[in-house]
């Protein structure tokens, strides 16, 4: 991970200008760029050289010499060839210093055959019009790797993110993340996970994992603006472009349209979603406000899945999204759709969070003692987390039982101060 | 490697027990050209010694090397491509059925070379 600090730093967000030409580029644009072509490069090198590890810390060195330079001269015209070239330098730097490797070196060295050995080549693939970068990002999100370690491996093989990046996105240290990326592609090589897409019977819940980490990294870049640690890096925006990435990729595959539907519509109520910097809730945002470009693009990501007939969690998930952005005003909610969604999407996933948001469905459809009862089944497994006491208090209100609601106001208040310190601490420890 | 709770095990009635061996049997003839050793079924954790160092030298200690109640029962090594392979081997392995039982797989040390599954 050499020069991983000096070139991370984010230099000037203060005023992040457009790209100008030649110009110096802003940090945000450079992201995409480097977002846009490192997945490949990462891809390519590792179906030539047969580990990921070597490419992906060839492209990660490549990513961090690219930022450098382009700061400095612009970005230049083919960033995909200057990043495969400079990734390919260092990979051979690296397998010259690799005994174990030397075998691969014929492969790399110019004149034996340089051209079939990069990205110009297809991957090795049966289905080589499927976008090279999907089988390294299933291997990324292996099952056998653990997910804290699937969302940093992923966030820097396909994303591009630099390690420094990543652990201000995850409230993390560097070390601590460096550390994990390390210990995955050890286990990546040793144990032989392959970067393959998997194919019939293991696709749906291979899948299913690659979207909950995209999922993640939606949620991840929530907590970071509360914080407003990683202003250089919108965690968001990468959840967004991966989601596209596997929707353009897995065409048949209706989930992962869901999946953009649903990040989709979450994007577009953004910039309701907070105030003064107070949390707005979804009743009360100004709907004027809300993206409805992206809405636009959010139904029709969903009317695809439905097409494909084959329903799924976050196609669900995306489908109750659509019923809020369907409403002029929160009282014109269609509850009982939504509260038909979630007994649906229960088939799917019966998880705590997912029942407590249909008990709020239940209540908003004239059953709080239904809902009630229903919240209060989830203590076990949600009682520490405050938004289940902050439900809570809200139905206890409407029952007409102000005392409790008021406890279960404070608990719910002393929890979000936890969390809050939590998070700080976290954040700075090892620094 | 082959793991499970010897207590849960023993509440198993006989007949099926024995279906199980029959289909593990089984199992290790239909898969056989992936497997490269049957390695071998260990005897009950209670014949299990244990050897450990300790600050004044080694001392040897009756019991398994763990407090846990699942114990490992015993290995085989298969030779396959890779991970996925693996895991979809093992998927089948008729034992786990029984509520105790896991497979932990481990890639072997290969020296001086790129190990295998």
């Amino acid at each position: 991970m050499s020069g991983s600090g000096a070139a991370a730093d984010p230099e000037d967000t203060s005023a992040p200008s457009p790209a100008r030409g030649r110009a110096a580029a802003s940090d945000h644009v450079l992201s995409q760029v480097v977002r846009e072509q490192s997945g490949r490069v990462v891809a390519a090198l590792a179906a030539s050289l047969g580990s990921l590890d070597v490419a992906e810390e060839s492209v990660a060195e490549a990513i961090e010499e690219a930022l450098r330079a382009w700061r400095k001269a612009g970005i230049p015209q083919n960033p995909g060839a200057w990043l495969t070239q400079a990734a390919r330098h260092n990979a051979l730097d690296r397998l010259r210093r690799e005994k174990r490797y030397r075998t691969k070196l014929t492969d790399l060295q110019p004149g034996a055959d340089s051209t079939s050995a990069l990205p110009e080549e297809a991957w090795s693939n049966p289905s080589a019009e499927v976008d090279d970068r999907l089988p390294l990002l299933f291997g990324c999100c292996h099952p056998a790797l653990a997910p804290d370690a699937q969302l940093a491996l992923t966030l820097r093989a396909v994303c591009g993110l630099t390690t420094a990046q990543i652990a201000r996105a995850t409230f993390s240290t560097e070390p601590a993340t460096a550390q994990r990326i390390v210990r995955a592609k050890r286990k990546i090589g040793a144990t032989g996970i392959p970067l393959r897409i998997p194919d019939s019977t293991e696709r749906a819940p291979r899948l299913d994992i690659v979207l909950t980490i995209v999922s993640v990294m939606y949620n991840e870049a929530h907590f970071v603006r509360g914080g407003d640690a990683a202003a250089d890096r919108d965690l968001a925006d990468d959840a967004l472009w991966l989601a596209d990435v596997v929707a353009t990729a897995l065409p048949h595959e209706p989930e992962a349209h869901g999946l953009l539907a649903l990040l989709l519509f979450h994007r577009a109520r953004e910039s309701a979603r907070s105030a003064g910097g107070e949390l707005v809730l979804l009743v009360d945002q100004d709907r004027s406000r809300w993206d409805q470009n992206l809405i636009g693009r959010a139904r029709i990501e969903l009317e695809l899945a439905a097409r494909l007939r084959r329903p799924g969690r976050w196609q669900l998930q995306a489908a109750i999204a659509a019923c809020h952005a369907d409403a002029e005003t929160a009282a014109a909610t269609d509850w009982l759709q939504v509260l038909v969604l979630y007994d649906l999407l229960l088939g799917h996933d019966a998880s705590p969070v997912v029942r407590l948001n249909r008990a709020v469905a239940l209540d908003q459809v004239g059953a709080p003692v239904a809902a009630l009862a229903e919240v209060d089944a989830l203590q076990a497994e949600l009682g520490r987390a405050h938004l289940w006491h902050a439900v809570r208090a809200h139905l206890l209100r409407r029952l007409g039982r102000h005392d409790e609601a008021f406890a279960a106001d404070r608990r719910a208040l002393e929890l979000t101060a936890n969390d809050a310190e939590r998070r700080l601490l976290a954040s700075r420890s090892g620094r | 490697m082959f793991t499970f709770d010897p207590a849960l095990d023993a509440k198993v009635p006989a007949e099926r027990m024995q279906d199980l061996y029959a289909r593990a049997h089984e199992w290790y003839r239909v898969n056989a050209s992936q497997i490269a050793d049957g390695g071998a079924q260990l005897q009950s954790v209670e014949t299990a010694t244990t050897v450990k160092n300790t600050p004044t030298g080694t001392v040897v200690v009756d019991g398994p090397f763990s407090e846990a109640k699942e114990v490992i029962g015993g290995f085989s090594v298969i030779d396959v491509p890779n991970l996925d392979a693996a895991i979809a081997l093992v998927r089948s392995w008729p034992f786990l059925e029984l509520p105790s039982w896991g497979v932990e797989i481990r890639p072997i040390l290969v020296v001086g070379r790129k190990s295998e599954a």
